[in-house]
């Protein structure tokens, strides 16, 4: 819940009303929909997982920050002109950097962010084994 | 004067803390017995001095006493007086003295019933809460004084962030602290228990309520902090797996484990190093979420925090904390036995599957959200968010639901699948049916899926267990059980739903023009100016309707705070029994050429969020099935304590 309210505040502190609009004329899909709701969906799933550089932990999909704006705006033209969402969101991490997308790639950073759900399988399926092997042995004995 | 009294009680609560803690410790060994009578007292006195000290800081709150440092900082005189009170911990300090004057409180109140376990482990209780305690004391004196005073004093206050001028937000923090602090309740008596090896059925008995209070709590601040963020942030988005709600999520998560092998231990003895291990996890956790969001290091609005100080001092109390509750526990760990074995398919071991998951998905969520940190201090910034969350999450949550439907069917120790088979054929079907009725409409992502299907099952296998029972005889907590499960499903139908079927629509109109959302027709009726008593708004009158119904008049506003100045949106909302319609007024839509005049279109945000109130209705019904477990437990403990009482007395009697 939080986040917002940096945002909220950087935004209304730099956008008066008339900045806003300025703001929303030159990125003309930041509060408009694609007319194509497979396009609009598509769009819609790639801004939920921008992150909005202005903010903190926010989505440039729900944000009223100007860079959200733009970013939506420009995400929505891009799909509208065919390019796929992945090609979008590289063009994004190439200019901005990872940080810019909530879905964290394999790097040699990041792969433990990888390693570690796999490795809590591994010990979720040792442990669980470990206890019901010996508990079951056990029960056996007792029934013996 | 009042802050000054405050500041003496806080000292003085603080000297209290340190003589529980030693004489606590000292009342362990054979010539400091004699001490021992007094760590009660001292811990229920200890209580009252800082439930003294946190009044105070109402009090210049609800004065608005300007020459109080916190006060110019975070009220402002023409804010509305639940406001103001709300302030008082709507900030740093103020939220660190409530946390330690509902520790103390909740510590105070241990001190004085419970006396169900042997006094030497009761002693190592209170001076492991004194310790804990202590460090927070310190903090606050020490880094965070509440009761600064400022000289000259200020005209005028800075006030309070609009956003948090919600009554909902005004009690989201509390509620969460009193999770909090129950939880580190259930760590002292842990760390009690591990001191003098008395790991136990008794020891989850007395253990169990602080857990269940302190789950209540959480799983309330959450809920409600997830329904605050749907509707005050605008864009209907209600989860956003952000650090700071990761932090709520964790000690709930641990807290849930830590419940349900409590649950074991007190009920069939077994499951004793591990129920102790939770019971230090689930605190530790509460310690990391404060850090995370008091250290700044988040630097959200939560993290008022910026003082680097203050974030290398919380830090330095968690590992003092934490690592010496673990390496307490790796000393003890070796002495304490298991407990007593079970089947696989048994009700222990289905809620070991339980809690095997529960901490698989605590551990992911924990690194997932620590993770960003380590990158950056390695000079690298990456963003680890719902794409990584939701299906790793998933992973292990899958499971358990699945578990979690049949578990309560089984019998203790040991059972077998076939005896339940025919019970549980139904919410097998039910899954099956809704997996297949969601193929069949297409289109429907592979979580939502999963969460309908399991959600509707879950539904009837949740009332299973009562199922053979005399309802009238059914004691409360399996009402609880079966409350709090059907909430589990009830939330999950929810929260696919919402992100399945959710229909948005942004669109510029004019006044009188109509625009659909759904099966909702919406009509842009009027713009109006309004003001409240801090603000200024445009509302904008919808006129919405479904089919012929007469329309429905929703008012969402634009407002501007002008202390401080901002912007927010407050949408509004109409709940139907089949889902949530969601306004939003934005601004004034921009002109057709750049930069031009604007041409009288306003921006609106529509959305029909088919059942997503399920999600909280869930979260309450989670937490009522908390409610209803607790007061059974009370109760029975209750009626035990009369007729020792009762046994005594009689004793005593015939003694004569």
């Amino acid at each position: 819940m939080n986040r917002l309210l940096t945002c909220l505040a950087a935004a209304s502190l730099l956008a008066a009303p008339a900045l806003a609009q300025q703001e929303e004329s030159t990125a003309p899909y930041a509060y408009r929909q694609l007319d194509d709701p497979a396009a609009e969906a598509k769009a819609q799933g790639l801004m939920e997982t921008l992150r909005c550089l202005q903010c903190q932990g926010q989505s440039i999909a729900d944000s009223d920050a100007p860079i959200a704006g733009s970013m939506r705006s420009l995400v929505r033209e891009r799909i509208a002109a065919g390019e796929s969402p992945e090609a979008i969101r590289g063009w994004l991490i190439r200019r901005y950097g990872d940080y810019v997308s909530y879905a964290p790639r394999v790097t040699s950073l990041t792969w433990p962010l990888f390693a570690v759900p796999a490795a809590l399988m591994l010990l979720a399926f040792l442990l669980l084994r470990k206890r019901f092997r010996r508990g079951t042995a056990d029960m056996a004995g007792d029934d013996a | 004067m009042m802050a000054e009294l405050g500041l003496a009680a806080l000292w003085l609560a603080a000297a209290l803390a340190g003589l529980q803690l030693v004489a606590g410790a000292l009342a362990l060994t054979t010539r400091g017995a004699s001490l021992g009578a007094i760590v009660r007292p001292v811990a229920f006195v200890q209580g009252l001095l800082a439930l003294l000290a946190f009044l105070c800081l109402i009090w210049v709150f609800a004065q608005t006493d300007l020459s109080v440092k916190l006060v110019a900082l975070n009220s402002h005189s023409l804010k509305p007086l639940i406001f103001k009170i709300a302030g008082a911990w709507g900030n740093h300090e103020g939220s660190m003295l409530l946390w330690v004057t509902v520790m103390g409180l909740a510590g105070g109140f241990v001190a004085l019933v419970e006396r169900r376990l042997p006094e030497p482990t009761m002693l190592a209780t209170l001076a492991g809460q004194a310790f804990v305690s202590l460090g927070f004391y310190a903090f606050l004196l020490m880094a965070s004084n509440p009761f600064e005073r400022l000289n000259p004093v200020p005209v005028e206050g800075n006030g309070l962030n609009p956003l948090l001028q919600d009554l909902g937000l005004a009690f989201h923090p509390p509620t969460l602290y009193l999770g909090y602090v129950g939880l580190s309740i259930a760590f002292s008596f842990a760390i009690g228990a591990l001191v003098t090896r008395q790991v136990g059925p008794e020891f989850a008995r007395a253990m169990r309520p602080w857990v269940l209070g302190a789950w209540i709590f959480l799983t309330l601040g959450i809920t409600a902090g997830s329904y605050w963020a749907y509707y005050e942030l605008g864009w209907g988005g209600w989860w956003f797996w952000d650090p700071v709600e990761n932090a709520s999520l964790m000690p709930w998560l641990a807290a849930t484990a830590l419940l349900h092998s409590a649950g074991v231990l007190a009920a069939r003895d077994a499951l004793r190093a591990w129920t102790v291990m939770l019971g230090v996890v689930a605190f530790s956790m509460s310690m990391i979420g404060t850090f995370l969001v008091r250290s700044g290091i988040l630097t959200s609005v939560h993290a008022f925090a910026v003082d680097p100080q203050r974030g290398s001092f919380i830090l330095a109390l968690l590992a003092i904390n934490i690592g010496g509750a673990l390496t307490l526990f790796a000393l003890r760990a070796a002495t304490v036995t298991e407990g007593q074995r079970f089947a696989v398919v048994s009700r222990e071991g289905a809620l070991v599957v339980n809690n095997v998951m529960l901490t698989a998905i605590l551990g992911i969520v924990l690194f997932g959200t620590l993770y960003p940190l380590f990158a950056e201090a390695m000079g690298a910034k990456v963003s680890v968010g719902p794409p990584y969350f939701n299906p790793m999450g998933a992973l292990f949550a899958v499971p358990m639901l699945v578990v979690m439907a049949v578990g309560p069917v089984l019998r203790w120790r040991r059972d077998t699948l076939e005896r339940n088979g025919k019970a549980l054929a139904l919410p097998a079907m039910v899954a099956v049916v809704g997996i297949g009725a969601l193929v069949l409409i297409g289109g429907v992502p592979l979580l939502p899926l999963l969460g309908l299907s399991l959600g509707v099952a879950l539904i009837p296998a949740s009332v299973l267990p009562l199922r053979d029972r005399d309802l009238r005889r059914t004691p409360l907590p399996i009402w609880g059980m079966v409350l709090a499960h059907l909430g589990v499903g009830v939330a999950l139908i929810g929260m696919g739903s919402e992100s399945a079927f959710s229909v948005e629509k942004l669109v510029a109109v004019h006044k009188g023009e109509t625009t659909h959302v759904g099966p909702w027709s919406v009509t842009l009726a009027d713009i109006e100016p309004v003001a409240g008593p801090n603000w200024t708004a445009l509302e904008g009158v919808l006129q919405v309707s479904r089919g012929k119904a007469d329309p429905v008049i929703l008012r969402p506003q634009s407002r501007n705070f002008w202390a401080p100045p901002q912007q927010t949106a407050e949408s509004a909302l109409l709940t139907r029994w089949n889902g949530q319609l969601y306004a939003v007024l934005g601004g004034e839509a921009p002109g057709a050429i750049a930069g031009g005049p604007g041409d009288g279109r306003w921006q609106l945000r529509l959305w029909w969020k088919p059942f997503v109130p399920l999600i909280w209705l869930g979260g309450v019904l989670i937490a009522l099935g908390g409610v209803l477990a607790l007061l059974g437990r009370v109760a029975a403990d209750l009626r035990r304590i009369i007729l020792r009482d009762k046994i005594a007395y009689r004793r005593e009697r015939q003694g004569r």
